[in-house]
């Protein structure tokens, strides 16, 4: 099975049965697959009229009580921007993938990147938090979109696949678990007296339990400024509680947000991070540098955002470099920078994307950092 | 003045006139007073989507009601059902999400003519195409009021606008006849003063099963009618008593409106053609048999439960029948 496909087949096992989309290389599989497998199973799947149609339609889905998933890339990621911001403003549960390909623009359709890294975090206007996940094979796909339904549906968030063209389209053996073996959360159901309901709690720490529209609590919510009700407050004291809180709910909650994979760090002179279908092809290059006695490690990033701050800045401490190889101009690297704050040396090993590294350019940089 | 009543104080806080309100059940009062100017037409329409609603016999825990963005958009705001006020020209498709993920609520768009002709008009025409079980209701008051009375794609060619000083030089859409070419099973107009017809559409539109679009031309005293010498709301009502053309039936490509011309108003359109999960659940039950999971409930069940809610209604209709004739 392709990554497009185990997306389809993760959110189905997640329990999602709504999926508004729209086509675009090369994310088209993931919605012929859902659409294919709707009738059997009682879901149903529209195609919408472009991607802002759908990714809003989505979220009325979601208060309309369903789990639901769009996929995208690049163009469309762009074009469904705005909505993103209403799905964190009302929080909204919802997993949506991209599966990068080349930009800027229409750029290159059919070849990969990892362009959009910075763009899922900060794309849509205003202050918002989301959380991000990097899957670098079909298996990945499958748990990882299981796993967004689930965090989604914690934090009530939109959670992001940020998946690319080459993980999308590789065919690999992907192991679907009987049911009864997967992990999933429902959603976080009010169960009090009607009265009392409120759709928010701007706690910094949890989401507000959730209804749906028809349940009889004839609740508001809005895209603007709002109460604990719903209901519109335009004042700066309350956007700062908003904001804080849809901030703070993420940030407070990122160790057990985060997931990495670790490699042979302990002791290494050079550490390379990376994420995706980069991190797949930089185990080439690992392989190589040690096997020229040179000591690096890898450290994996599944969770992009919120990033692992304190990792790195640990890790930071600890070598002479670190390697960053991305299909973009330097993306993550930046925040990686940031928190290495000058302890160590950061190598960018960057790339216009259309075509994944070779191993020789992470291997290059990887000896450059360790001759220090 | 000796003996003189003194007037009755009513403040907006004040839990009396709250509950005095005959609407009382069906707004959050709690948001009054709105923000709508002297003259608007909004809250017309306001009054006269509740009163539809009271005599429909629907369950008003099962009605949810969709704005975009625009003085329109707030209407979502103030009515005390699910209500949603979304981003600018999006309340459509997250109506159409809202529908399908529940089909057992009856949602109901309530949005401006910039928000849902112009940023979403793509969305409107294809709403209407798929025949989406959706209640629109665009108020068309030919300007976008909460950014200060600028051009729409509905205001009248000659007409000043903000961003059309010297008058507007572009054609305007005819919403009835873009909502009928585009597929709409129902399509009515009316104006704000046209009121007791307005309730008698919504009523039926509210029974209606598929796309059912209304438009309603309402003043907007404070930018177009000012800007344009329109005089007042009053005034507004006198140019829509002597301008009003009722037409049932009318060819929709007949129905465009000139500035200060005549208002071609009635029930324009009104027929039958399957809904969008209808036209879902039949074709996958042709073509799958029995292997078909089912979405939603089917056409025969959801028949039955409006023909019921057609009988429990028909008593409380009688009643507003009584205060006029039908439309």
């Amino acid at each position: 099975m392709d990554g497009d496909h185990a997306l389809a087949e993760g959110a189905l096992a997640a329990g999602c049965r709504f999926f508004a989309g729209y086509p675009i290389t090369p994310s088209t599989e993931t919605a012929e697959r859902f659409a294919e497998r709707c009738p059997e199973v009682g879901g149903l799947f529209i195609q919408m009229e472009d991607e802002i149609a759908s990714i809003t339609a989505n979220v009325g889905a979601v208060w309309g009580g369903q789990k639901v998933m769009t996929v995208t890339s690049g163009p469309g990621f762009s074009l469904m921007m705005e909505t993103f911001g209403l799905a964190c403003m009302m929080e909204t549960p919802m997993v949506v993938a991209d599966v990068q390909r080349t930009g800027p623009s229409t750029g290159l359709p059919t070849l990969t990147a990892q362009q959009d890294m910075m763009q899922v975090r900060w794309g849509s206007h205003g202050d918002y938090r989301i959380i991000a996940l990097v899957p670098d094979s079909p298996q990945e796909c499958f748990d990882l979109t299981i796993e967004a339904f689930n965090l989604a549906e914690i934090y009530r968030v939109p959670v992001f696949i940020m998946t690319d063209e080459t993980v999308g389209h590789m065919h690999e053996k992907v192991v679907i678990p009987p049911a009864e073996d997967i992990r999933i959360v429902e959603r976080n159901w009010y169960m009090g007296p009607k009265e009392d309901y409120r759709p928010y709690d701007f706690n910094g720490r949890t989401a507000a339990p959730m209804v749906k529209a028809g349940d009889g609590y004839r609740f508001h919510t809005t895209g603007l400024t709002h109460d604990e009700r719903g209901y519109p407050a335009l004042t700066p004291d309350m956007n700062k509680q908003v904001v804080t809180h849809l901030i703070e709910k993420i940030e407070s909650n990122a160790d057990k947000i985060i997931r990495t994979e670790e490699d042979g760090i302990q002791g290494a002179d050079v550490v390379v991070v990376s994420y995706g279908i980069s991190s797949r092809i930089a185990i080439r290059a690992i392989q190589q540098a040690r096997n020229a006695g040179i000591k690096v490690g890898m450290l994996r990033l599944i969770t992009v955002w919120p990033f692992c701050e304190t990792k790195i800045r640990n890790l930071a401490r600890n070598v002479k470099a670190i390697v960053v190889p991305e299909l973009n101009y330097g993306q993550v690297v930046l925040e990686i920078e940031r928190c290495a704050a000058g302890q160590c040396r950061v190598i960018s090993v960057n790339s216009c994307g259309g075509a994944v590294h070779d191993p020789e350019e992470i291997l290059a940089a990887i000896k450059e950092g360790a001759n220090q | 003045m000796k003996g003189a009543e003194p007037a009755p104080e009513y403040s907006t806080d004040d839990k009396a006139f709250r509950e005095q309100n005959p609407m009382a059940e069906f707004l959050r009062m709690e948001r009054m007073p709105h923000i709508w100017c002297p003259g608007c037409g909004i809250g017309t329409v306001v009054t006269c989507f509740v009163e539809a609603i009271k005599a429909s016999g629907y369950d008003r825990d099962k009605i949810a009601v969709v704005s975009g963005i625009g003085c329109s958009g707030r209407v979502a705001g103030y009515v005390k059902f699910d209500s949603f006020h979304t981003t600018h020209g999006r309340a459509i498709p997250f109506a159409t999400g809202l529908k399908l993920a529940n089909p057992e609520l009856k949602v109901v768009v309530i949005s401006g003519d910039g928000d849902l002709a112009s940023i979403g008009g793509n969305h409107l025409i294809h709403a209407a195409r798929r025949n989406m079980d959706l209640m629109v209701i665009c108020i068309n008051n030919f300007t976008y009021g909460m950014t200060g009375g600028q051009v729409t794609p509905t205001t009248p060619t000659t007409a000043n606008a903000s961003t059309t000083p010297h008058g507007n030089y572009e054609t305007p859409f005819s919403l009835p006849f873009l909502a009928d070419a585009s597929g709409a099973t129902f399509v009515a107009r009316w104006t704000a003063l046209h009121a007791h017809n307005m309730t008698q559409t919504f009523g039926k539109a509210l029974k209606h099963r598929g796309f059912a679009f209304i438009e309603v031309i309402a003043p907007c005293t404070t930018l177009y009618q000012r800007r344009n010498k329109l005089g007042d709301g009053l005034d507004a009502m006198d140019y829509y008593k002597e301008n009003a053309d009722i037409q049932h039936g009318a060819d929709t490509r007949s129905v465009g409106i000139s500035f200060q011309g005549d208002i071609a108003l009635g029930k324009f359109v009104e027929r039958q053609k399957p809904t969008f999960l209808d036209a879902v659940n039949d074709h996958y039950m042709k073509v799958l048999g029995d292997s078909y999971q089912l979405y939603g409930k089917t056409t025969a069940e959801l028949q039955k439960e409006a023909e019921e809610r057609a009988r429990l209604s028909a008593s409380k209709e009688a009643e507003i029948l009584e205060c006029g004739a039908d439309d």
